[in-house]
Protein backbone atom coordinates (compact mmCIF):
# COMPACT_ATOMS: atom_id res chain seq x y z
CA UNK A 1 0.00 0.00 0.00
CA UNK A 2 1.55 3.32 -0.66
CA UNK A 3 1.81 6.50 1.34
CA UNK A 4 -0.75 8.02 0.09
CA UNK A 5 -3.41 5.64 0.41
CA UNK A 6 -2.52 4.86 3.96
CA UNK A 7 -2.92 8.74 4.75
CA UNK A 8 -6.36 8.69 2.76
CA UNK A 9 -7.83 6.09 4.83
CA UNK A 10 -6.11 7.84 7.90
CA UNK A 11 -8.44 11.28 6.78
CA UNK A 12 -11.68 8.54 6.40
CA UNK A 13 -10.69 7.55 10.18
CA UNK A 14 -10.69 10.95 10.99
CA UNK A 15 -13.45 11.85 9.04
CA UNK A 16 -15.47 9.08 11.24
CA UNK A 17 -14.12 10.75 14.72
CA UNK A 18 -15.07 14.68 13.82
CA UNK A 19 -17.80 14.33 16.40
CA UNK A 20 -15.40 14.79 18.92
CA UNK A 21 -15.03 18.09 17.73
CA UNK A 22 -18.78 18.76 18.71
CA UNK A 23 -19.05 16.55 21.30
CA UNK A 24 -16.26 17.65 23.41
CA UNK A 25 -17.29 21.11 23.86
CA UNK A 26 -20.05 20.69 25.49
CA UNK A 27 -18.60 17.99 27.82
CA UNK A 28 -16.27 20.88 28.92
CA UNK A 29 -18.74 23.34 28.92
CA UNK A 30 -16.83 25.29 26.25
CA UNK A 31 -19.18 27.68 23.96
CA UNK A 32 -18.38 29.12 20.95
CA UNK A 33 -15.41 30.16 19.53
CA UNK A 34 -13.89 33.90 20.73
CA UNK A 35 -15.04 36.61 17.85
CA UNK A 36 -17.25 33.75 16.26
CA UNK A 37 -20.45 34.69 17.93
CA UNK A 38 -23.62 34.81 16.36
CA UNK A 39 -25.25 38.07 17.12
CA UNK A 40 -27.56 36.71 20.02
CA UNK A 41 -24.14 36.04 21.61
CA UNK A 42 -22.88 39.27 21.06
CA UNK A 43 -25.94 40.87 22.32
CA UNK A 44 -25.68 38.81 25.62
CA UNK A 45 -21.90 39.45 25.97
CA UNK A 46 -21.99 43.24 24.82
CA UNK A 47 -25.33 44.43 25.84
CA UNK A 48 -25.67 45.82 22.36
CA UNK A 49 -25.32 44.12 18.50
CA UNK A 50 -23.00 46.88 16.69
CA UNK A 51 -25.02 48.25 13.79
CA UNK A 52 -23.09 47.46 10.96
CA UNK A 53 -22.44 43.88 12.25
CA UNK A 54 -26.17 42.97 12.44
CA UNK A 55 -27.07 43.51 8.68
CA UNK A 56 -23.74 42.29 7.40
CA UNK A 57 -23.82 39.17 9.40
CA UNK A 58 -27.01 37.96 7.33
CA UNK A 59 -24.93 38.46 3.95
CA UNK A 60 -24.46 34.78 3.25
CA UNK A 61 -27.04 31.68 3.92
CA UNK A 62 -24.61 28.42 3.54
CA UNK A 63 -25.74 25.10 2.59
CA UNK A 64 -24.75 23.36 5.45
CA UNK A 65 -24.96 26.05 8.44
CA UNK A 66 -22.10 24.99 11.10
CA UNK A 67 -21.48 21.67 9.73
CA UNK A 68 -25.14 20.73 10.15
CA UNK A 69 -28.23 20.27 7.97
CA UNK A 70 -30.62 24.04 8.17
CA UNK A 71 -33.27 24.34 10.00
CA UNK A 72 -31.10 21.51 12.76
CA UNK A 73 -30.24 24.60 15.23
CA UNK A 74 -32.07 22.78 18.11
CA UNK A 75 -31.58 18.99 17.02
CA UNK A 76 -30.55 16.46 19.32
CA UNK A 77 -26.94 15.56 19.48
CA UNK A 78 -26.67 11.94 17.74
CA UNK A 79 -28.58 13.78 14.92
CA UNK A 80 -26.11 16.97 14.78
CA UNK A 81 -23.11 14.21 14.61
CA UNK A 82 -24.40 12.79 11.72
CA UNK A 83 -25.07 16.25 9.67
CA UNK A 84 -21.43 17.07 11.15
CA UNK A 85 -20.02 13.66 9.29
CA UNK A 86 -22.23 14.30 6.49
CA UNK A 87 -20.19 17.51 6.44
CA UNK A 88 -16.97 16.21 6.57
CA UNK A 89 -17.54 13.45 3.66
CA UNK A 90 -18.95 16.56 1.26
CA UNK A 91 -16.34 19.02 2.70
CA UNK A 92 -13.47 16.43 2.27
CA UNK A 93 -14.41 15.41 -1.19
CA UNK A 94 -15.19 18.89 -2.64
CA UNK A 95 -12.13 20.12 -1.34
CA UNK A 96 -9.66 16.93 -2.56
CA UNK A 97 -11.74 17.96 -5.89
CA UNK A 98 -11.18 21.18 -6.01
CA UNK A 99 -7.43 20.82 -5.48
CA UNK A 100 -6.76 18.06 -7.71
CA UNK A 101 -8.60 20.02 -10.59
CA UNK A 102 -6.21 23.15 -9.72
CA UNK A 103 -3.48 20.94 -9.19
CA UNK A 104 -3.53 19.40 -12.55
CA UNK A 105 -3.51 22.86 -14.07
CA UNK A 106 -0.86 24.19 -12.33
CA UNK A 107 1.71 21.08 -11.93
CA UNK A 108 4.21 20.33 -13.90
CA UNK A 109 4.56 16.85 -16.05
CA UNK A 110 6.56 14.36 -14.34
CA UNK A 111 8.49 14.09 -18.25
CA UNK A 112 10.17 17.62 -17.68
CA UNK A 113 11.00 16.19 -13.91
CA UNK A 114 14.50 14.72 -15.45
CA UNK A 115 15.56 17.92 -17.29
CA UNK B 1 -10.20 31.87 14.25
CA UNK B 2 -12.56 31.94 11.42
CA UNK B 3 -14.02 35.04 11.06
CA UNK B 4 -17.46 35.94 10.60
CA UNK B 5 -19.12 38.02 8.22
CA UNK B 6 -20.19 40.93 10.65
CA UNK B 7 -16.55 41.17 12.43
CA UNK B 8 -14.88 43.20 9.86
CA UNK B 9 -15.08 46.99 8.40
CA UNK B 10 -14.75 47.14 4.81
CA UNK B 11 -11.53 48.66 5.21
CA UNK B 12 -10.07 45.86 6.80
CA UNK B 13 -11.74 43.02 5.05
CA UNK B 14 -11.37 44.61 1.75
CA UNK B 15 -7.84 45.26 2.64
CA UNK B 16 -7.12 41.68 3.58
CA UNK B 17 -8.39 40.43 -0.23
CA UNK B 18 -6.53 43.43 -1.42
CA UNK B 19 -2.88 41.34 0.46
CA UNK B 20 -4.36 38.19 -0.93
CA UNK B 21 -4.85 38.34 -4.29
CA UNK B 22 -1.72 39.47 -5.78
CA UNK B 23 -0.49 36.60 -3.02
CA UNK B 24 -2.26 34.22 -4.68
CA UNK B 25 -1.32 35.17 -7.99
CA UNK B 26 2.38 34.42 -7.25
CA UNK B 27 1.71 31.40 -5.23
CA UNK B 28 0.14 29.72 -8.45
CA UNK B 29 2.87 30.93 -10.37
CA UNK B 30 5.40 29.53 -7.92
CA UNK B 31 3.38 26.05 -7.57
CA UNK B 32 3.08 25.44 -11.27
CA UNK B 33 6.42 25.98 -11.57
CA UNK B 34 7.45 23.72 -8.66
CA UNK B 35 5.14 21.04 -7.91
CA UNK B 36 4.97 17.89 -10.11
CA UNK B 37 1.85 15.97 -11.08
CA UNK B 38 2.32 13.28 -9.04
CA UNK B 39 2.81 15.41 -5.68
CA UNK B 40 -0.88 16.32 -6.96
CA UNK B 41 -2.95 13.92 -4.65
CA UNK B 42 -0.77 14.73 -1.49
CA UNK B 43 -1.49 18.17 -2.15
CA UNK B 44 -5.11 17.25 -1.97
CA UNK B 45 -4.64 15.14 0.98
CA UNK B 46 -3.30 17.95 2.12
CA UNK B 47 -5.88 20.24 1.64
CA UNK B 48 -8.34 18.15 3.01
CA UNK B 49 -7.04 17.42 6.58
CA UNK B 50 -6.60 20.92 6.68
CA UNK B 51 -10.29 20.99 6.49
CA UNK B 52 -11.24 17.99 8.50
CA UNK B 53 -8.65 18.87 11.09
CA UNK B 54 -10.40 22.03 11.72
CA UNK B 55 -13.52 20.39 12.27
CA UNK B 56 -11.69 19.18 15.84
CA UNK B 57 -13.22 22.03 18.24
CA UNK B 58 -10.87 21.66 21.14
CA UNK B 59 -12.73 22.71 24.36
CA UNK B 60 -10.71 25.21 26.55
CA UNK B 61 -12.95 23.72 30.28
CA UNK B 62 -15.97 26.62 30.95
CA UNK B 63 -14.25 28.62 27.97
CA UNK B 64 -14.22 28.97 24.55
CA UNK B 65 -13.27 26.65 21.79
CA UNK B 66 -10.03 26.16 19.39
CA UNK B 67 -8.39 23.98 16.49
CA UNK B 68 -5.64 23.43 14.58
CA UNK B 69 -5.27 24.26 10.85
CA UNK B 70 -2.47 21.96 9.57
CA UNK B 71 -1.05 25.03 7.40
CA UNK B 72 2.56 24.25 8.60
CA UNK B 73 2.26 20.57 7.91
CA UNK B 74 1.26 21.24 4.28
CA UNK B 75 4.10 23.88 4.02
CA UNK B 76 6.74 20.98 5.74
CA UNK B 77 5.76 18.64 2.94
CA UNK B 78 5.25 20.60 0.06
CA UNK B 79 6.42 24.24 0.52
CA UNK B 80 4.84 27.13 2.09
CA UNK B 81 3.57 28.50 -1.28
CA UNK B 82 1.54 25.34 -1.53
CA UNK B 83 0.23 25.85 1.68
CA UNK B 84 -1.51 29.51 0.86
CA UNK B 85 -3.16 27.49 -1.85
CA UNK B 86 -4.28 23.84 -0.11
CA UNK B 87 -5.55 25.86 2.92
CA UNK B 88 -7.00 28.81 1.04
CA UNK B 89 -9.34 25.96 -0.75
CA UNK B 90 -9.96 24.45 2.59
CA UNK B 91 -11.35 28.08 3.52
CA UNK B 92 -12.84 29.19 0.64
CA UNK B 93 -14.82 26.07 1.18
CA UNK B 94 -15.70 26.34 4.59
CA UNK B 95 -16.94 29.85 4.26
CA UNK B 96 -19.10 29.06 1.11
CA UNK B 97 -20.82 25.51 2.15
CA UNK B 98 -20.50 25.51 5.87
CA UNK B 99 -20.66 29.36 6.82
CA UNK B 100 -17.40 28.80 8.70
CA UNK B 101 -15.81 32.27 8.18
CA UNK B 102 -17.41 35.20 6.54
CA UNK B 103 -17.94 35.76 2.56
CA UNK B 104 -16.47 39.38 3.55
CA UNK B 105 -13.98 37.74 5.32
CA UNK B 106 -12.45 35.24 2.82
CA UNK B 107 -9.65 37.52 2.33
CA UNK B 108 -8.55 38.05 6.08
CA UNK B 109 -8.53 34.30 7.02
CA UNK B 110 -6.73 33.09 4.29
CA UNK B 111 -4.26 36.00 5.31
CA UNK B 112 -4.05 34.68 8.93
CA UNK B 113 -4.42 30.93 8.20
CA UNK B 114 -3.42 30.40 4.67
CA UNK B 115 -0.81 33.29 3.99
CA UNK B 116 0.91 33.70 7.97
CA UNK B 117 0.65 30.47 9.40
CA UNK B 118 2.31 28.87 6.58
CA UNK B 119 5.31 31.07 6.01
CA UNK B 120 5.79 31.71 9.71
CA UNK B 121 5.55 28.29 10.46
CA UNK B 122 8.13 27.00 8.07
CA UNK B 123 10.53 29.35 8.80
CA UNK B 124 10.72 28.36 12.41
CA UNK B 125 10.77 24.39 10.66
CA UNK B 126 13.22 25.27 8.44
CA UNK B 127 15.53 27.01 11.72
CA UNK B 128 15.16 24.25 13.40
CA UNK B 129 15.80 21.54 10.81
CA UNK B 130 18.35 23.10 8.96
CA UNK B 131 20.34 20.94 7.19
CA UNK B 132 19.83 17.83 9.22
CA UNK B 133 19.06 14.12 7.52
CA UNK B 134 15.70 13.47 7.06
CA UNK B 135 15.11 11.01 9.73
CA UNK B 136 16.83 13.34 11.69
CA UNK B 137 14.54 14.52 15.23
CA UNK B 138 15.03 17.81 14.50
CA UNK B 139 12.69 17.54 11.49
CA UNK B 140 9.58 16.37 13.56
CA UNK B 141 10.68 18.77 16.43
CA UNK B 142 10.78 21.44 14.00
CA UNK B 143 7.79 20.92 12.34
CA UNK B 144 6.35 20.85 16.27
CA UNK B 145 7.30 23.92 16.80
CA UNK B 146 6.93 25.61 13.58
CA UNK B 147 2.63 24.02 14.04
CA UNK B 148 2.96 26.20 17.75
CA UNK B 149 4.81 29.09 16.19
CA UNK B 150 2.40 29.19 12.93
CA UNK B 151 -0.63 28.78 14.31
CA UNK B 152 0.14 31.45 17.31
CA UNK B 153 1.15 33.71 14.64
CA UNK B 154 -2.12 33.30 12.67
CA UNK B 155 -4.15 33.83 16.13
CA UNK B 156 -2.25 37.39 16.95
CA UNK B 157 -3.19 38.40 13.56
CA UNK B 158 -6.61 37.63 13.90
CA UNK B 159 -6.85 39.59 17.20
CA UNK B 160 -5.31 42.42 15.50
CA UNK B 161 -8.02 42.47 12.85
CA UNK B 162 -10.91 42.00 15.55
CA UNK B 163 -9.10 44.75 18.20
CA UNK B 164 -8.66 47.24 15.26
CA UNK B 165 -12.38 47.21 14.40
CA UNK B 166 -13.78 49.61 17.29
CA UNK B 167 -10.76 52.13 16.78
CA UNK B 168 -12.01 52.14 12.41
CA UNK B 169 -15.14 52.36 13.00
CA UNK B 170 -17.56 53.45 15.73
CA UNK B 171 -20.72 55.64 16.02
CA UNK B 172 -21.27 59.26 17.26
CA UNK B 173 -21.81 57.52 20.67
CA UNK B 174 -18.33 55.67 20.66
CA UNK B 175 -20.58 52.20 20.04
CA UNK B 176 -18.30 50.00 17.28
CA UNK B 177 -19.93 49.10 14.60
CA UNK B 178 -18.10 45.98 13.78
CA UNK B 179 -16.43 43.28 16.31
CA UNK B 180 -16.74 45.36 19.81
CA UNK B 181 -13.64 44.44 21.91
CA UNK B 182 -10.38 46.75 21.24
CA UNK B 183 -6.66 45.81 20.85
CA UNK B 184 -6.55 45.29 24.87
CA UNK B 185 -9.19 42.84 24.95
CA UNK B 186 -8.79 41.04 21.69
CA UNK B 187 -4.76 39.78 21.77
CA UNK B 188 -4.38 38.73 25.30
CA UNK B 189 -7.42 36.74 24.85
CA UNK B 190 -6.29 35.08 21.72
CA UNK B 191 -3.06 34.84 22.52
CA UNK B 192 -3.29 33.16 25.81
CA UNK B 193 -5.64 30.83 24.28
CA UNK B 194 -3.41 29.57 22.12
CA UNK B 195 -0.28 29.63 23.61
CA UNK B 196 -1.55 27.70 26.20
CA UNK B 197 -3.54 25.28 24.33
CA UNK B 198 -3.97 25.38 21.22
CA UNK B 199 -0.56 25.98 19.61
CA UNK B 200 0.29 22.88 21.68
CA UNK B 201 -2.47 20.54 19.55
CA UNK B 202 -1.08 22.09 16.36
CA UNK B 203 2.49 21.06 17.25
CA UNK B 204 1.10 17.71 18.48
CA UNK B 205 -0.34 17.49 14.83
CA UNK B 206 2.09 18.98 13.24
CA UNK B 207 5.24 16.68 14.50
CA UNK B 208 3.34 13.16 14.97
CA UNK B 209 2.25 13.14 11.18
CA UNK B 210 5.79 14.42 10.20
CA UNK B 211 7.92 11.87 12.66
CA UNK B 212 5.26 9.02 11.38
CA UNK B 213 6.54 10.20 7.68
CA UNK B 214 10.36 10.01 8.74
CA UNK B 215 9.57 6.15 9.63
CA UNK B 216 7.24 5.06 6.50
CA UNK B 217 8.28 7.03 3.96
CA UNK B 218 10.83 9.61 4.30
CA UNK B 219 11.10 10.29 0.62
CA UNK B 220 7.73 12.48 1.15
CA UNK B 221 10.47 14.93 3.14
CA UNK B 222 13.15 16.32 1.52
CA UNK B 223 11.45 15.32 -2.12
CA UNK B 224 9.52 18.68 -1.88
CA UNK B 225 12.46 20.61 -0.73
CA UNK B 226 14.48 19.34 -3.80
CA UNK B 227 11.41 20.05 -6.89
CA UNK B 228 11.45 23.68 -4.86
CA UNK B 229 15.27 23.94 -4.11
CA UNK B 230 15.77 22.32 -8.18
CA UNK B 231 12.96 24.96 -9.62
CA UNK B 232 14.17 28.47 -7.95
CA UNK B 233 17.80 26.85 -9.38
CA UNK B 234 16.64 26.90 -12.40
CA UNK B 235 14.84 30.52 -12.28
CA UNK B 236 11.59 28.84 -13.25
CA UNK B 237 9.63 30.83 -10.46
CA UNK B 238 10.71 34.23 -9.28
CA UNK B 239 8.54 35.74 -7.18
CA UNK B 240 7.65 39.79 -7.66
CA UNK B 241 10.21 42.10 -5.17
CA UNK B 242 7.32 42.54 -2.25
CA UNK B 243 6.61 38.97 -2.69
CA UNK B 244 10.37 37.99 -2.26
CA UNK B 245 10.46 39.87 0.71
CA UNK B 246 7.67 38.44 2.90
CA UNK B 247 9.02 35.24 1.59
CA UNK B 248 12.97 35.84 2.77
CA UNK B 249 11.29 37.37 6.05
CA UNK B 250 9.31 34.22 6.72
CA UNK B 251 11.24 31.53 5.76
CA UNK B 252 15.42 32.41 5.70
CA UNK B 253 17.53 31.22 8.50
CA UNK B 254 19.45 34.69 9.11
CA UNK B 255 22.93 33.57 8.38
CA UNK B 256 21.80 32.76 4.81
CA UNK B 257 20.94 35.77 2.84
CA UNK B 258 20.68 34.38 -0.81
CA UNK B 259 17.42 36.58 -1.79
CA UNK B 260 16.27 33.24 -3.05
CA UNK B 261 13.09 32.05 -1.55
CA UNK B 262 13.95 28.42 -0.82
CA UNK B 263 16.56 28.40 1.76
CA UNK B 264 19.02 26.21 1.08
CA UNK B 265 18.22 25.24 -1.92
CA UNK B 266 21.80 23.26 -2.41
CA UNK B 267 20.57 20.97 0.89
CA UNK B 268 18.60 18.08 -0.14
CA UNK B 269 19.86 17.94 -3.76
CA UNK B 270 23.33 16.68 -2.77
CA UNK B 271 22.12 14.27 -0.97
Amino acid sequence: MTTTTKLWIALAILVALTPLGLVLPGVFGAETAWGEWSTEEVHKLVGFVPSKMAHLSQLWKAPLPDYALQGQENARLPALSGSYILSAVVGVAVVALVMILLGRVLARRDKSDTA
Amino acid sequence: MHIPDGYLGPQTYAAAYGIMAPLWAAASRIVSATLRSRQVPLLALGAAFSFVIMMFNVPIPGGTTGHAVGAVLVAVLLGPWAAVIAVSVALIVQALLFGDGGITAIGANCLNMALIMPFVGYGVYRLVAGRSDVRSPRRWIGAALGGYVGLNAAALATAVEFGIQPLIAHNAAGQPLYAPYPLSVAVPVMAAEHLLLFGFVEAAVTGMVVAYLQRSDPSLLPTSSRDIAAAQRHGAARPPAAVAVACDLATQPPAAVSGRCAPEPETEARR
